[in-house]
Order: structure tokens, then C-alpha cells, then sequence
């Protein structure tokens, strides 16, 4: 069988230990994903989603365990060393792009994730067009204003932006962060029919974050929910596929006080 | 009252120097770099003795290139490496800095007028002094604007700006902000020792006191340029920059001639800049801010 695309192995993360304040915020988390896998992740707030995402991102070290990514333990490699790796898209539409920057410089950064950056000229004419027609198939019109500074974009069209750059190369994995809870629903069912797309024509493998149980069963052929710190439920193949919102009510309503998550 | 423009635009461009270093602290890596009062003088006390040895003065004014580059990385490295705020890792630059520079002139101040300077061949020419000087200024000024505006535009020039604009999304593309953050802050201060060195020859002498009140200086010069370009690229920013630089020294130099001390000008500087920073503020909490990292 072929080697996972990620490993973590009795992942701890304690916030403010010794304290009052002390958070268990990854408490002995063991998880592996395959090669390709679609992981929707849900949870109450504060249950670690976010935590976990950084962890295995390098924003955050964990106190104990190890993350392998891709046959590599990158457990104590900082965060701008994975990023050959990994790409993220966050939940503020503003995290995911440098505001003051045209859209074509964010676009030429993205293209040199994890690259060795030098002195040669960062958006050539070659970029450029190239760029251009990337652009059309988010069909947002954003082909004709390269040059404006991306801080101009409604939130949608920075967070649609933000996705393609992530995928602009592909990375080994794909970490998405509640992307799309910023938006209004048109706009957000819009991006993530978006990343579906991508996610399914790449076969990229991809853990998702989202407050929507909706969203959750519907994308993606895994589905696990965070617990205080802890995998609480780890759904995959036929059972995730016929999944549905009652079932996962029924089953954890008691963990499930959330109302947002609830909620379509 | 003709007579401001030739000295206006001679201390305009020489001043220039600096606040492009100043404007790539505090404007493209966000970061408030102190340092300057301090890297200033170091450069104008690197090039004197070096000249005063006896050191070709070109060499001279490299050397201080490469002495204000080393005290803006290790600022840099001050708050990047070990977590010292912002403000207060160029404040202990700035601060010793002041001993180095002492220790570098070996004492308070050193006259370069006997001595060739990188001025001295065109002092013998037949025209006027002022205009092979500024004219000098204006080449200088140039290359450095040109070649700021180049590398802002490379592929390291990008992640620099990125830095400054969104640390936690460039990181997150690969890029070491922190060796960012010092490399830019040693070519910010880098600029501002080539000012140093130019306006201590220029001047005819280096003085350890040369540099106080140059950030805000600076500050100034940038307010005034953007409020006439509105900075919305590099080029922009740059060109604002020159152009508020030498309109900043108009203004001085008109208000010295109505009878302004030259003792006020700090105090009157100061207002200049307070002005300029309050009334966004006081205009809209929203309208935007400087962005600053670390304070
Ligand atoms: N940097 C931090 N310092 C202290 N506590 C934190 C920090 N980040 C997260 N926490 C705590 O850890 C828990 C998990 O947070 P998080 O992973 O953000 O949850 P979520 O599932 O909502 O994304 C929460 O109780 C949160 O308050
Ligand atoms: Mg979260």
C-alpha cells in the first residue's frame, strides 16, 4: 500500500500550561490521511479545528507527537519550509493575499511557493499572459485588472483569488480554514463549488474546515469531528457517502451544542 | 527670495537619500526603524575618517554604505531573532550607535574642508558650485530611486514587500520574513548612511550630532510627497518621496527666511508631522492608518 499522505502520531498541544487558563487544546490526536482523501473537518468553536490546521502547517509546534507529511517528518521544520508542501486558505478574506500588492504580483508570489526567489524580474511578460488566462475561468473579470492592487476585491473575489493561487502549483496537501464562512451564501456556495472542482480535477488531497454539517456530508469523501481536542467521529468510503445530517445529530447531539453548526 | 531654490534642491536630493531608506522602513516592510537618527551619523563619521586617513573618497562613501547596511540588519536581527519590539530595537541601535560613531571619528567631529572630497573636482571648475553638485545629487538620487524600484519588482523584491504587507501570507509561500525584515531594514539604512557620508562632504565637515531629528525629518518629507503623488506604486512612492524631500526643504528654508530660527526647525517639523498624522484620524477612525508591525 502506498504511504500516507499525512501522519500525525499522539499530537498534543497544551495552551497557557500551568495555568488557570490551561487549554488541552490537542489532546493525543492520531490521524492519518491517504493520498487524494477529501477530510471535511467539523466541530464546536474552540473544539481544535484551527489548531490542528496549524500544527500540521508549522504555524503552530505541537508540545508532543509528529507530523509526517508525505514520508517526511517535518515535525520541527518551521512553517515557511513547508510551504512547498502545503497551501492554505484562511477564513479572513484578507489573510490569504498581500492587499498592497497587484494581483498579478500576488499571483507571480504564489507561483514561487517554496522556490528559491532571486533577482530576475518577478512578473514577465510570460507570467503575465499566462496569469491572464488562469484568471478567466474564475469568470470575475479579474483578467482585465492585473495590475490593481488586490485590496480593491470584495471579499469573494479575494478569497476566490486566494484559492487559485493556492492551486496555481499544486501542493502535496491543501488546507482549507473555514474559506468560505466570511462570505455572503451566494458568494460562499460559489467558492466552494469552486475548491470542489480543484480538489476533484487535481485529486489533491485536502482537509476542510466548515461550521456548515451541510457542507461537510455533502463534499469530500472523509469526514471526521474535533471534540476538545480529540477525534470524536472519523467517517469514510460508503458510510460517508451516505451520510446525513440527522445521522450525525442523532448520534452527537450532546457534543453538537453549537447552534452554528447546527444551522445550514 | 529665488535664492532658497539652488540650496533647497542641493539639500532636497542630498536629504532624499535618506527618506527613500526612511520610506522603505516605515512603508514597505511596515516596520518603524529608529535606527536612522543613528546610521546618519554613521555613515557621515565612517566616510570622514576614512577621507580624514586619507581613503579615496569614493571608497569612503562605499564603506559607509556597507556600515549603515550592518547597523539596520542588526536591528533587524534585534527584532526578528529576539523578539524586541520594533520601536525599541532601533532605539538601541540609535542609541549605540552614538558610541560607535564617537569611537569611529575619534572624537565629536571631524572637518573635511582641507581634505579632497568626492565634491572636490567640482569646486574646481569654472561654473558656480551649486550646479555640478545638484547636478551630482540628481544623478545620485536617480540610480538610487531607479534601482530601488528594480528590485521592489523581483521575485525577492515582491516577498520584501509582502513582508511588510501580509507577513503570515508570504510565510506561508515559503519565504523567511525574518531574513526579509533584516535584509530590508540593511538596505533602508544603507540609503540613509550614503546620505550621511554625501552631506557630511558636502558640508565640509562629519558631526556626531548630525543625525537627531532626521526620522522625523524624513516622516515629513514622506507626508508631504504622498499628499502630492498619491503613492499607489513603487514608482510612485519613490518619485513621492524626492519630490516631498525637496519641497520639505523649501518649506524650511522659506520659513528661515521669514524669520523662523534655525533652532525652531525641529519643533516646527515635529508640528508639520503631528499634523499630518492627526488629521485622518480625526477626519474618520476608518480612513486608513500606518501600518505598522511590531509596536
Ligand atoms: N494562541 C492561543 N493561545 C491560547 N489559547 C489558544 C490559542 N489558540 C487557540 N487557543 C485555544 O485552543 C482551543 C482550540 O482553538 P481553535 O483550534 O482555534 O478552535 P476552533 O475549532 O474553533 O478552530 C480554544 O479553546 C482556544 O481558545
Ligand atoms: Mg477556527
Amino acid at each position: 500500500m502506498a504511504s500516507p499522505m499525512l501522519e500525525l502520531k499522539n499530537i498534543v498541544k497544551v495552551f497557557n500550561a500551568d495555568t488557570e487558563d490551561e487549554k488541552r487544546a490537542m489532546d493525543s490526536i492520531n490521524l492519518t490521511i491517504e493520498k487524494g482523501e477529501f477530510v471535511t473537518v467539523i466541530g464546536s468553536n474552540g473544539a481544535g479545528k484551527s489548531t490542528l490546521l496549524n500544527i500540521i502547517a508549522g504555524t503552530l509546534q505541537p508540545d508532543e507527537g509528529s507530523v509526517t507529511i508525505n514520508n517526511k517528518d517535518v515535525t520541527r521544520i518551521p512553517d515557511y519550509k513547508r510551504a512547498s508542501l502545503l497551501a492554505r486558505v484562511f477564513q479572513n478574506t484578507t489573510m490569504g493575499t498581500a492587499g498592497e500588492m497587484s494581483i498579478e504580483e500576488n499571483l507571480c508570489m504564489a507561483e514561487l511557493r517554496g522556490k528559491k526567489r532571486g533577482l530576475k524580474w518577478g512578473v514577465t511578460k510570460n507570467r503575465r499572459s499566462r496569469y491572464r488566462e488562469i484568471l478567466k475561468t474564475l469568470e470575475l473579470g479579474l483578467e482585465d485588472r492585473l495590475t490593481q492592487s488586490v485590496g480593491l476585491l470584495s471579499g469573494g473575489q479575494r478569497q476566490s483569488l486566494t484559492l487559485l493561487m493556492a492551486t496555481l502549483i499544486m501542493p502535496e496537501m491543501l488546507l482549507l480554514d473555514e474559506h468560505t464562512a466570511a462570505l455572503d451564501p451566494k458568494t460562499a456556495a460559489k467558492v466552494i463549488e469552486l475548491t470542489n472542482t480543484v480538489v476533484q480535477e487535481n485529486q489533491l488531497t485536502t482537509l476542510m474546515i466548515t461550521h456548515n454539517m451541510q457542507q461537510a456530508i455533502h463534499y469530500g469523501n472523509r469526514m471526521i469531528m474535533l471534540h476538545q481536542g480529540k477525534i470524536q467521529l472519523d467517517i469514510k468510503g460508503e458510510e460517508k457517502a451516505k451520510l446525513t445530517v440527522n445521522d450525525v445529530v442523532a448520534k452527537f447531539s450532546h457534543t453538537l451544542k453549537d447552534e452554528a453548526l447546527l444551522s445550514n | 527670495m529665488l535664492n532658497i531654490v539652488p540650496i533647497s534642491l542641493e539639500q532636497g536630493l542630498a536629504y532624499a537619500l535618506a527618506a527613500i531608506g526612511i520610506a522603505l522602513a516605515f512603508r514597505i516592510l511596515s516596520f518603524p526603524d529608529l535606527t536612522v537618527d543613528g546610521s546618519f551619523p554613521l555613515g557621515g563619521a565612517v566616510a570622514a575618517r576614512l577621507i580624514f586617513e586619507g581613503a579615496n573618497p569614493v571608497l569612503a562613501s562605499l564603506a559607509a554604505i556597507v556600515a549603515g547596511f550592518l547597523a539596520g540588519c542588526l536591528t533587524g536581527f534585534f527584532a526578528t531573532k529576539f523578539k524586541i519590539n520594533s520601536l525599541l530595537s532601533g532605539i538601541l541601535m540609535m542609541t549605540m550607535l552614538y558610541s560607535i560613531n564617537l569611537r569611529v571619528m575619534g572624537r565629536a567631529n571631524i572637518p573635511l574642508i582641507t581634505t579632497p572630497t568626492i565634491f572636490t573636482p567640482m569646486e574646481n571648475m569654472e561654473i558656480s558650485r551649486d550646479i555640478p553638485v545638484i547636478a551630482f545629487f540628481f544623478l545620485v538620487v536617480l540610480l538610487c530611486k531607479i534601482g530601488i524600484d528594480l528590485f521592489l519588482h523581483t521575485e525577492y523584491g515582491l516577498a520584501v514587500r509582502a513582508t511588510g504587507d501580509n507577513e503570515q501570507m508570504i510565510r506561508s509561500l515559503g519565504v523567511n520574513t525574518d531574513a526579509a525584515t533584516i535584509f530590508g531594514l540593511g538596505l533602508s539604512n544603507a540609503f540613509v548612511a550614503l546620505s550621511g557620508a554625501l552631506i557630511a562632504q558636502d558640508q565640509g565637515f562629519s558631526d556626531v550630532g548630525m543625525g537627531i531629528g532626521l526620522i522625523v525629518a524624513g516622516l515629513a518629507s514622506i507626508i508631504i510627497g504622498e499628499a502630492l503623488i498619491k503613492p499607489k506604486t513603487v514608482f510612485r512612492l519613490t518619485l513621492a518621496v524626492v519630490v516631498g524631500s525637496i519641497v520639505y526643504r523649501l518649506i524650511i528654508a522659506f520659513g528661515m527666511r521669514i524669520g523662523l530660527a534655525p533652532t525652531d526647525l525641529k519643533l516646527a517639523t515635529g508640528v508639520m508631522v503631528v499634523i499630518a498624522l492627526a488629521v485622518p484620524a480625526l477626519r474618520s477612525a476608518k480612513e486608513k492608518k500606518m501600518k505598522l508591525r511590531g509596536v
